[in-house]
C-alpha cells in the first residue's frame, strides 16, 4: 500500500527542520520544492528510511522557466519505493547567473548520465559529479540547447510563426 | 603493440594500479559507432589486455534528434511521430504511452474497447520486440537459424501493424482519446491466425537455444547482474527481472485496463545473459496469453472517447457538419489550449519502464517534455558490467541488454 502523501510531507519537514519551500500535489504526485542544500541529506534519509525505502531513482530532468526570476532553472527528482509502491518528486531550484545542484551520484549511480545530459541541455553544474561534460551534443558546443531563449525555427522566414503554436 | 604515451590517452588516471607496468602492452581498442556487432550506433572505448577488457568509455549521441527541444513547439498529436522513433522495435508502445499521459492530463476517460485494442498492439510490440533481441542475441553467439526463424513471424506482425493503423515500422498507431480505426475483421482473422501459427514456431526457436548446450555454454554466468547494482544504475524491464526483482508498471501501477488481466511476472535468479534470454522469452508467452484473453473479452463499443476537441472528427462529418469542420480545423492547426498541469505517466515499454514527464503551461505545446528512457539509463552500467571480460562476452551482454540506439539518444 502507498504511504499518504501528508505522511511522506511531514517526515520530509521533520528532516529539513521547515517548512519547504513549496508543496503541491498535481495527480495525486507529491511535488515538493527544496533549497539545493537541502537536497542530499533529505534523499539520503528517505533512502536508507527502514518503512519508506526510496532506493530507485526514476528520473532527473532539468526545467527552464525564463518567467521565475532568480529561480530559472531547476531540477526536477522523482524517485521510487518499489516496497510500498509510492513516489515522490522533488523539485529545486537555481539561478540561471550561478546554476550550481549538488551531484546525486552521491547516492545513486545512475544518476550519472542523467546529469550530465542536464549539463548538456540546461548547463546546470552538478557539484560533485566524476565526469560532467557533454553526453548527446558534441563537447565544442558552446550554447545550452534546451534553454528557451534557443528558438528551434528560423526567425527569417515569415511562412512559419511560432505564434502559431503558442509560443 | 602501441606505444599509448605517444598520443593523448583517454584512460589516463583509471587503469588498475596493478596494470600501471604493463600500461604499454594494453591496445586501445574502437568498437563502435558502426561495428557489425554492436546492431546500432555505439561506440565503446575499450582498452584491452589481449582478449580481455579492462576498462571502457562509452560514447553516446551519433544519432541524436534533439526530440525533447523538438516537442516543445508542436502541438500535441504531432509529437506522436515524435515517439514513434524512440524506440523503434516496438513503437506502439511509446504511442500509446505517449497519448495516455496527454489523457491523463486532459483528464479524458477512455472507452473499454480502445484499452483492449490498445492492449493488444502493446503486446504485440513487446512480443515483436523481445523476438529482435533474442534472436540477435543468437546471431552474436554464432546460431543464425533461430534469427531467420523468428523474423518471419516478426513480419506477420507487422502486418497486423498495418491492418490497425496502415504502417509498419514507424506506426504513429492510436490518436490521444482512442484508436483511429476500429479493429477491422481483417485485423481480427490475421490476429487469430497469428496466436495459431506463432507458438509453434517459438517452441521450435526455444528448442534451438533454451537447453542448447553450447549456447549455454557461452551465456551462463556471463555478465552477472546483481540486485543492488541493478537498482544503482536504474535498471527497469526485462533486465531487471532478470536480476530478481519483480518490478513491472503493468502490475504496479496497472494502465489502460491491464488489471482485467491474468499473465504472470517472470523474474530471473543470477541476472547473468541466460536469466535475460529466459525472462524475454517467457515474457513472450505471457504477452500471447494477454493477446488472447483480449481478443476474447474485446468489449463492444466505442472505439474512442468522446474528446470533441483533441480526437479529429469522422472526415464525411467534417465535409457536412459545420463543427465538425471547426473542429477538424483547430485540431490540425494545434489551435487547441492544453490545460496547465503536471503529469507523469510510465508504461511498461519492451526494455523497461518508459516515462513521459509533461509540463504543460496552457499553451498548444508541452512547455517541457522529458522522456524516461530506459536504455539511456541502463546503458551507463555497460562498461562497469564489461570490466574484466571477454570481448567476445561483452558482445553478448550488449545484445541481451537490449539498447536500442534510438531510445538512448533520443
Amino acid at each position: 500500500m502507498p504511504f499518504s502523501n501528508e505522511k511522506i510531507l511531514q517526515f520530509i519537514q521533520e528532516n529539513i527542520g521547515g517548512e519547504p519551500v513549496s508543496v503541491s500535489e498535481p495527480f495525486d504526485f507529491l511535488t515538493v520544492e527544496l533549497n539545493p542544500d537541502q537536497l542530499l541529506p533529505l534523499v539520503g534519509a528517505l533512502k536508507s528510511h527502514p518503512q519508506f525505502q526510496f532506493t530507485f531513482m526514476t528520473d532527473l530532468c532539468g526545467l527552464h522557466i525564463p518567467e521565475q526570476e532568480g529561480k530559472e532553472l531547476g531540477v526536477v527528482y522523482m524517485f521510487h519505493s518499489w516496497s510500498s509502491n509510492t513516489k515522490i518528486r522533488l523539485k529545486v531550484f537555481v539561478p540561471v547567473a550561478n546554476p550550481v545542484v549538488p551531484s546525486m551520484t552521491a547516492h545513486f549511480n545512475s544518476a550519472n548520465w542523467m546529469e550530465r545530459e542536464t549539463y548538456d541541455f540546461y548547463g546546470i553544474i552538478f557539484d560533485g559529479h566524476p565526469n560532467l561534460k557533454r553526453i548527446l551534443n558534441v563537447d565544442d558546443m558552446d550554447y545550452f540547447p534546451l534553454r528557451k531563449e534557443y528558438p528551434l525555427e528560423d526567425q527569417i522566414r515569415q511562412d512559419k510563426v511560432d505564434s502559431m503554436f503558442g509560443r | 603493440m602501441q606505444n599509448l604515451a605517444s598520443f593523448p590517452n583517454p584512460f589516463n588516471g583509471i587503469i588498475p594500479a596493478e596494470k600501471e607496468e604493463f600500461v604499454n602492452d594494453l591496445t586501445t581498442l574502437n568498437l563502435g559507432p558502426t561495428h557489425p556487432a554492436t546492431h546500432g550506433v555505439f561506440q565503446n572505448i575499450l582498452q584491452m589486455d589481449g582478449e580481455k577488457i579492462i576498462s571502457g568509455v562509452s560514447t553516446i549521441g551519433y544519432i541524436h534528434r534533439a526530440f525533447e527541444k523538438i516537442a516543445e513547439h508542436r502541438p500535441f498529436y504531432q509529437i506522436t511521430p515524435l515517439t514513434d522513433r524512440l524506440n523503434y522495435c516496438s513503437s506502439p508502445i511509446n504511442n500509446m504511452g505517449w497519448h495516455m499521459t496527454v489523457e491523463k492530463l486532459l483528464g479524458v476517460t477512455v472507452p473499454k474497447r480502445a484499452e483492449y485494442i490498445r492492449v493488444i498492439a502493446m503486446e504485440l510490440a513487446r512480443i515483436a520486440d523481445h523476438l529482435i533481441c533474442n534472436s540477435i542475441l543468437g546471431v552474436d553467439s554464432g546460431a543464425f537459424t533461430g534469427f531467420l526463424y523468428v523474423f518471419q513471424e516478426r513480419e506477420k506482425i507487422y502486418d497486423i501493424y498495418e491492418e490497425i493503423c496502415g504502417s509498419r515500422l514507424t506506426t504513429n498507431m492510436g490518436r490521444v482519446g482512442g484508436m483511429e480505426r476500429d479493429l477491422s475483421d481483417v485485423a481480427i482473422v490475421k490476429l487469430k491466425k497469428f496466436l495459431k501459427e506463432f507458438p509453434p514456431v517459438f517452441k521450435e526457436f526455444e528448442a534451438l537455444f533454451n537447453r542448447n548446450r553450447i549456447f549455454m555454454d557461452r551465456v551462463i554466468d556471463v555478465g552477472v547482474l546483481s540486485k543492488e547494482m541493478a537498482m544503482d544504475y536504474g535498471f527497469t524491464g526485462p533486465n531487471l527481472r532478470a536480476a530478481g526483482i519483480d518490478y513491472d508498471v503493468r502490475v504496479m501501477n496497472p494502465y489502460s485496463s491491464y488489471e482485467d488481466f491474468q499473465f504472470d511476472i517472470p523474474i530471473g535468479e543470477n541476472g547473468d545473459t541466460y536469466d535475460r534470454f529466459m525472462v524475454r522469452n517467457e515474457e513472450i508467452w505471457q504477452s500471447l496469453r494477454i493477446i488472447q484473453q483480449a481478443l476474447d473479452n474485446l468489449p463492444e463499443g466505442p472505439y474512442h472517447a468522446d474528446a470533441p476537441h483533441y480526437y479529429l472528427p469522422e472526415k464525411q462529418d467534417v465535409y457536412t457538419k459545420m463543427e465538425a469542420l471547426i473542429y477538424h480545423f483547430k485540431i490540425v492547426m494545434g489551435e487547441i489550449d492544453a490545460p496547465v498541469g503536471e503529469v507523469y505517466h510510465a508504461v511498461e515499454g519492451g526494455n523497461g519502464e518508459l516515462g513521459y514527464y509533461l509540463i504543460s503551461d496552457g499553451g498548444r505545446a508541452p512547455a517541457r517534455l522529458h522522456f524516461r528512457r530506459p536504455c539511456f539509463i541502463f546503458y551507463q552500467a555497460y562498461t562497469e558490467m564489461a570490466k574484466g571480460m571477454l570481448l567476445s562476452d561483452a558482445i553478448l551482454v550488449l545484445s541481451s541488454m537490449n539498447v536500442i540506439a534510438g531510445e538512448l539518444d533520443a
